[in-house]
């Protein structure tokens, strides 16, 4: 299953994304499809936080992985057809008389705005922050939902 | 502090593999901290998506292993439409030099970080030993 990726509407790199493809072909030719599917995994905009975004009939879910960081220490809006998500990583200090060996987790502050490419209802958005992981439900608004239509006889 | 610096991305590290896996899916290793102060030693670990139940802490003959399982969390019915992080387990080990008093062990998990206080063994006190006249 191919991922497309999401970019700014006046995106420009037409060239990279031409040389994206023909890599990933040379990659699934010579791997199979097992790996061109890992390959295409990679992380688009290089803003902090990753996000992974799904949807379904009804909704866009997006989810970002946010260690430590309290929830009210969470901004989130939602407008229109764009989501953004801010907030600061505290690490807090343990003392002088601590010793370090290993220092790895950062500490800072984030923020990030996307566009999710359809139009939400944004009186409706839902947000969770479960075990580190943030999860925003966006129902998408009736013009955006999916529509069978019968061909009439 | 004064000056909070903005975070960066980091790509999440998959754990070397010696040999083979027998079971099936990705592995990562979290990010920790590990300090040490005269009476303990205290490991921070970031592992978003573990739930208590899902995490194994394991220290025997001076490793300390720390694996958490990460239960997928989409719905059936949800399509990727853009996939920046991969999710998958977490797994790390590490050799500890001192000794640890077993018993007092504490792991807390709170917000997808997992706080795990390794207790040295308390040294042992001088005594007098005094000598009973016969």
């Amino acid at each position: 299953m191919p991922i497309i990726r999401w970019r700014e509407p006046n995106y420009s790199g037409v060239v990279l994304d031409q040389l994206q493809k023909e890599m990933n072909k040379l990659f699934q030719d010579f791997f199979g499809e097992s790996v061109y599917h890992y390959a295409t995994r990679t992380s688009a905009a290089g803003v902090f936080p990753l996000i992974n975004v799904t949807e379904d009939k009804e909704k866009i879910y997006v989810r970002a992985e946010l260690p430590g960081i309290n929830a009210e220490g969470l901004d989130i809006t939602a407008t229109g057809d764009s989501l953004s998500i801010s907030g600061e990583r505290k690490i807090v200090s343990e003392g002088d008389n601590v010793k370090y060996h290993r220092r790895e987790r950062e500490a800072g502050k984030f923020s990030r705005k996307f566009n999710l490419g359809k139009q939400i209802d944004s009186n409706k958005v839902e947000a969770k922050f479960i075990d580190g992981i943030l999860t925003v439900v966006l129902p998408k608004s009736e013009n955006s939902k999916p529509k069978q239509i019968t061909i009439n006889k | 502090m004064a000056d909070s610096k903005e975070l960066q991305v980091k790509e999440k590290a998959k754990v070397p593999t010696t040999g083979e896996q027998t079971k099936p899916g990705l592995r990562f290793t979290p990010a920790v901290d590990i300090f040490e102060t005269e009476k303990e030693i205290t490991v921070l670990a970031d592992m978003p998506g573990v739930k208590v139940n899902d995490l194994t802490i394991d220290l025997r003959d001076n490793v300390l292993t720390l694996e958490g399982d990460v239960a997928p969390f989409e719905g059936p019915d949800e399509k990727d439409v853009m996939i920046e992080f991969e999710v998958g387990k977490y797994w790390r080990q590490f050799t500890i030099s001192e000794v640890i008093d077993q018993s007092k062990i504490d792991a807390n998990l709170k917000n997808g970080v997992l706080r795990l206080r390794l207790p040295k063994v308390e040294k042992a006190q001088p005594r007098k030993i005094t000598v009973k006249a016969a």
